[in-house]
């Protein structure tokens, strides 16, 4: 290029004109409404997948099932009262007629027939009488559509059987502890453990996070070490959180097994002197979710702007009462929400706690920091990990129950932010 | 609020005012700052305890007469019963599913994220982000479930039940690809976002379209954001695990089948660890050598996407 | 029509208003005719009409947001890119409306190129900054030698013929400046606008860009937007004052060879804006 006749005016007409543009341009657009096709296709597919996912757990948990009652109500009517309608003495008598005299001999130790309410008395009629047997269940769709298929392999498959819609999300799914019976089996034993685990979690993460969080932002000079934390911080938060699991195996349920069973607090029952306790999952998650909740802090605190600190240097104040009285205050909404975050996070974390050792099966509540231990998550998991249909279709109640869960999260999370925020503005 | 006051009235010049002005150690102060720095010392004290912990449990591992660190790296075929300890299936599982999670995010993310930065009405933007951010919250047992029960089924009705199976790695890595979307939509928008109007604005009034704009102009400028994302959302993928331990398979097998069951990483140790399992066994120290080498693998991986993160910032910020 | 009556009292033309509409045809480039711009509810540029002279520069002066540049960028479709942005009325480029249904507004820029406030190279080399205009338009001869005409033009050549390939972001804000005015025009338009493009430079810079633009105006038309009314003395053959009424809705309050304008203007309010009595 070093020699070039003359360069003056714009004689070089070697870009389109005339027609040759115009067909040029043609073939231009054409290209960009292509890619703006495949474009908004992908977007489409992108929402398409994801909606999928929220209709396969809605189409798992509603449907038909079809159920086989050991006894029928209607045989078990008196004198032509139907079931539902007798009293708590002829209830009794049912039981006595169908159960073996030692399960009422159970029965009455557990809790005397005298003090047992009329419906606790039906509930146990329903349940060891009628004793409903769900035999096979229908996703939704299926059900809405293809009814009439149904009721026919009903009747040729399960003779006796009878069809019922039913919720796989109740009242009773909520209330009911773990059963090894699809139709009984809820998620009362999980729903308690999220919440202790979630609790404490919390309950150490967020001084510590916030902490660390004032201590690099308001105290920590630009030195190695400093930056090393912060460096190391950022690379934490992309640490899988099975590797998590792994540290809280070794260090939380090995290491320190005197303290996380309770031991040393006299506090161990041979259950749980393993250490695979809450305490265990909750310090786990309390270092997965730390580098979240400090991320977000140290952001909320660098927003608060300069002026407000150097105010309050200016009226006499020290570094620290700088940072309780002003600082803090203003970032607050900011650490929560992030906070929030990081805690929902901790709700839905799976892998880390089955490596630290969740329980497979506990029909017991958790009752503090010392007990065994399962979730939301590990129960979704157990569930889905059966073979049997049935499984799969609690699995789906389950997560509708942890979603909700982690909206309502989210929801306070975004309540709390905006009344703080108006709070200060007006005051 | 009284320590305040008090702390005023302290320093009030009462008897010299040369001594009122003198550095005064405020012990309460010093204690507060040292709890501040225990707190943010704390993360160097997990990472250390991250690699003392997987170090010394691999290295009792690699000690031990049944193993070595050329079987593990060299062998095809990890069965603990027989001693036998050769890592690649695992890997190779690994593998499989990033690699089908990136075919399914990488074009479907990188073209929402175009669409969104450089098409959508700020409606529709405003509108569509805060559902992507909504869905990177679900918890990934839900997706693990998603994929068993949805998309396993649909590959198989597709394909023919004779060719996949009902743990595949195909669908394990569909749904993680699914996972990892808006992962790499947002971090991509963003970076797309980024880049300056003034440069669009050069680009059309040379007669660009917005195609050649979007193409040719504002995705080169933002290559390094873009790529940070791309590679963040690897290993997300590298390090998923209720996905694979609920979808691929229970049962390292080195294939490259995507529609056969095959065990990753960690999926393996997910099924180890939920089982009974005994301290000082060859199975648990076995766990922490794969720990080991999923811990370096993503380690690197955020290394590197860091650095994208700061050379994009450069140019921009 | 307004814009009759306006290039009438510059006196160039002959009395007759048909005749003036002859003659505009052919020394006219580009004619916006009652155009109004609005941003939502917000109208910005109220009724402006003027003909643009070809192979001239026009400036165009007044008061800091009283829509100089928003109507500048009104004559290329730029503000199409602005969300909410709407326009009212014509400009007509060769014979047609520009904002007529069916026009493609990616043609329009291609024909009247811009060049901006801020310099806003491609993070791209030298070389490419120019050559990929060029390529996206479909340029087919040879790109070495359109590189180095058009930075030639640009007078730009000696200070970067040893580094088209090094990122074009590491030359000073002067330069850069001129890469922007050499990647306008590698691809001919015919018009070029150009919105306050000095004021970002340091005089020497600005002087530079200055002598360009009186090098080019021999092959293009230049509009010029400016808030420096010395710049607009020392470089245009026409001179356009805006004002904005009391809803900040710019609109044309006189237009002539600058000479005029600036010696002996026809309206009192150019006369107090130009001797300095105003805002």
């Amino acid at each position: 290029m070093n020699t070039l006749s003359a360069p003056s005016a714009p004689t070089v007409r070697y870009l389109p004109e005339g027609d040759s543009f115009r067909s040029h341009m043609a073939a231009r657009h054409k290209k960009g409404t292509l890619w703006l096709t495949i474009f908004q296709a992908a977007t489409l597919v992108s929402i398409l997948a994801l909606t999928a996912l929220l209709y396969n757990i809605i189409n798992q948990s509603f449907g038909w099932v079809a159920v086989r009652n050991q006894v029928e109500p209607e045989a078990l009517a008196i004198e032509g009262t139907p079931l539902e309608e007798l009293s708590k003495e002829q209830l009794i008598t049912i039981l006595e007629a169908y159960i073996s005299k030692g399960v009422m001999r159970r029965l009455e130790s557990e809790k005397p027939f005298s003090v047992r309410s009329r419906e606790d008395v039906y509930q146990l009629v329903e349940e060891r009488v009628i004793n409903p047997e769900i035999l096979r269940s229908w996703p939704l769709a299926d059900s809405l559509l293809r009814r009439s298929a149904i009721h026919q392999e009903v009747v040729e498959t399960f003779p006796g059987a009878r069809l019922q819609f039913r919720a796989w999300i109740n009242p009773q799914f909520l209330r009911a502890p773990q059963s090894a019976n699809p139709a009984k089996a809820g998620v009362r034993t999980a729903m308690l453990g999220s919440l202790w685990i979630v609790g404490l979690t919390i309950l150490v993460a967020f001084p510590v996070g916030v902490g660390a969080a004032i201590y690099l932002e308001e105290y920590a000079a630009d030195n190695p070490l400093n930056r090393l934390i912060q460096t190391n911080i950022n690379n934490l938060a992309g640490v899988p959180s099975i590797i998590y699991g792994m540290l809280g195996l070794a260090i939380f349920v090995r290491g320190l097994e005197p303290v996380t069973s309770g031991a040393i607090f006299g506090l161990s029952d041979p259950t749980t002197a393993n250490g695979r306790t809450v305490i265990s999952a909750s310090l786990t998650l309390a270092l997965l979710i730390l580098p979240l909740i400090i991320i977000n802090a140290q952001e909320a605190i660098r927003a608060v702007p300069r002026s407000l600190r150097e105010a309050s240097y200016a009226v006499g104040a020290t570094h620290w009462q700088t940072i309780w009285h002003h600082v803090l205050p203003s970032a607050l909404p900011g650490i929560l929400t992030g906070t929030i975050f990081a805690m929902s996070r901790a709700m839905g974390e799976t892998a880390p706690l089955v490596v630290v050792g969740a329980s497979t099966f506990i029909a017991h509540d958790p009752t503090g920091p010392f007990s065994k231990f399962t979730s939301l998550p590990i129960q979704i998991y157990q569930w889905t990990a059966r073979p049997q249909d049935l499984f799969r279709n609690l699995a789906a109640a389950a997560i509708i129950v942890l979603l909700v869960l982690l909206l309502a999260f989210n929801a306070v999370a975004i309540i709390l932010r905006n009344r703080y925020r108006s709070k200060r503005r007006e005051g | 609020m009284n320590t305040r006051y008090a702390l005023i009235r302290g320093q009030r010049p009462s008897s010299s005012a040369q001594a009122a002005l003198q550095r005064k150690p405020r012990w309460h102060e010093m204690a507060i700052q040292g709890f501040l720095f225990f707190c943010g010392a704390l993360s160097i004290l997990t990472t250390a305890g991250i690699v003392l912990i997987l170090g010394r449990e691999s290295w009792l591992f690699f000690r031990s007469p049944e193993v070595s660190l050329r079987e593990f790296l060299g062998t095809t075929k990890w069965q603990p019963s027989i001693g036998q300890f050769g890592i690649w299936p695992l890997v190779n599982a690994t593998m499989m599913t990033t690699f089908f999670a990136l075919l399914v995010a990488l074009p479907l993310g990188l073209c929402t994220a175009i669409y969104l930065s450089e098409y959508a009405s700020e409606r529709v933007r405003s509108s569509l982000k805060p559902v992507l951010e909504l869905l990177a919250g679900i918890p990934t047992v839900v997706y693990g479930y998603f994929a068993l029960t949805f998309v396993t089924p649909l590959l198989r009705g597709i394909l023919g039940r004779d060719v996949v199976e009902i743990y595949n790695t195909a669908s394990a890595g569909i749904v993680i690809g699914i996972l990892i979307l808006p992962l790499i939509t947002s971090m991509a928008e963003d970076a797309l976002n980024a880049v300056p109007r003034s440069l669009r604005e050069a680009s059309y009034a040379l007669g660009a379209t917005r195609l050649e704009t979007a193409a040719t102009i504002v995705l080169p400028a933002a290559t390094s954001g873009v790529a940070a994302a791309i590679i963040l959302a690897i290993s997300r993928a590298v390090g998923e695990t209720m996905i694979v331990a609920i979808a691929a398979g229970a049962g390292p097998a080195f294939t490259f089948n995507p529609f056969k069951a095959a065990e990753t990483m960690t999926g393996h140790i997910v099924r180890i660890s939920g089982g009974d399992l005994s301290y000082d066994s060859m199975d648990y120290n076995s766990l922490f050598a794969i720990g080991l080498v999923l811990f370096l693998i993503t380690f690197a991986l955020n290394i590197v996407s860091r650095w994208f993160v700061q050379r994009f910032r450069e140019v921009y910020e | 029509m307004t814009a009759i009556h306006v290039l009438t009292a510059t006196a160039r033309l002959a009395p007759v208003q048909a005749l003036a509409a002859a003659r505009c045809e052919s020394d006219c480039a580009l004619e916006a005719r009652q155009l109004s711009v609005y941003y939502g509810a917000f109208r910005a540029v109220k009724d402006v009409s003027l003909k643009i002279q070809r192979q001239k520069i026009t400036a165009l002066i007044g008061p800091s947001g009283c829509g100089k540049s928003t109507f500048l960028r009104a004559l290329n479709r730029m503000n199409d890119l602005i969300p909410g942005s709407r326009t009212e009325g014509e400009v007509i480029f060769e014979g047609c409306n520009i904002y007529a249904p069916g026009v493609d507004p990616v043609e329009v820029r291609r024909r009247i190129g811009m060049v901006f406030q801020k310099p806003n190279p491609f993070p791209k080399s030298v070389y490419d900054n120019i050559a990929w205009a060029a390529r996206i338009n479909g340029f087919r001869g040879n790109m070495d030698d359109l590189v180095e005409q058009s930075l030639r033009q640009a007078a730009l050549w000696d200070e970067v013929k040893d580094k088209l390939r090094q990122s074009a972001l590491a030359l000073s804000g002067g330069q850069q400046q001129r890469l922007c005015i050499a990647r306008a025009i590698a691809i001919r338009p015919e018009i070029i606008l150009m919105d306050e493009p000095a004021s970002a430079l340091d005089p020497i810079a600005t002087l530079k860009i200055e002598d360009l633009m009186h090098e080019l105006v021999k092959n293009y038309t230049i509009i010029i937007v400016t808030h420096n009314m010395q710049q607009a003395a020392r470089v245009s053959d026409y001179t356009a004052f805006l004002m904005m009424d009391e809803d900040r809705a710019g609109y044309l309050v006189e237009y002539g060879p600058t000479d005029e304008v600036f010696t002996n203007p026809k309206d009192r309010r150019t006369e107090e804006y130009i001797t300095g009595r105003f805002g």
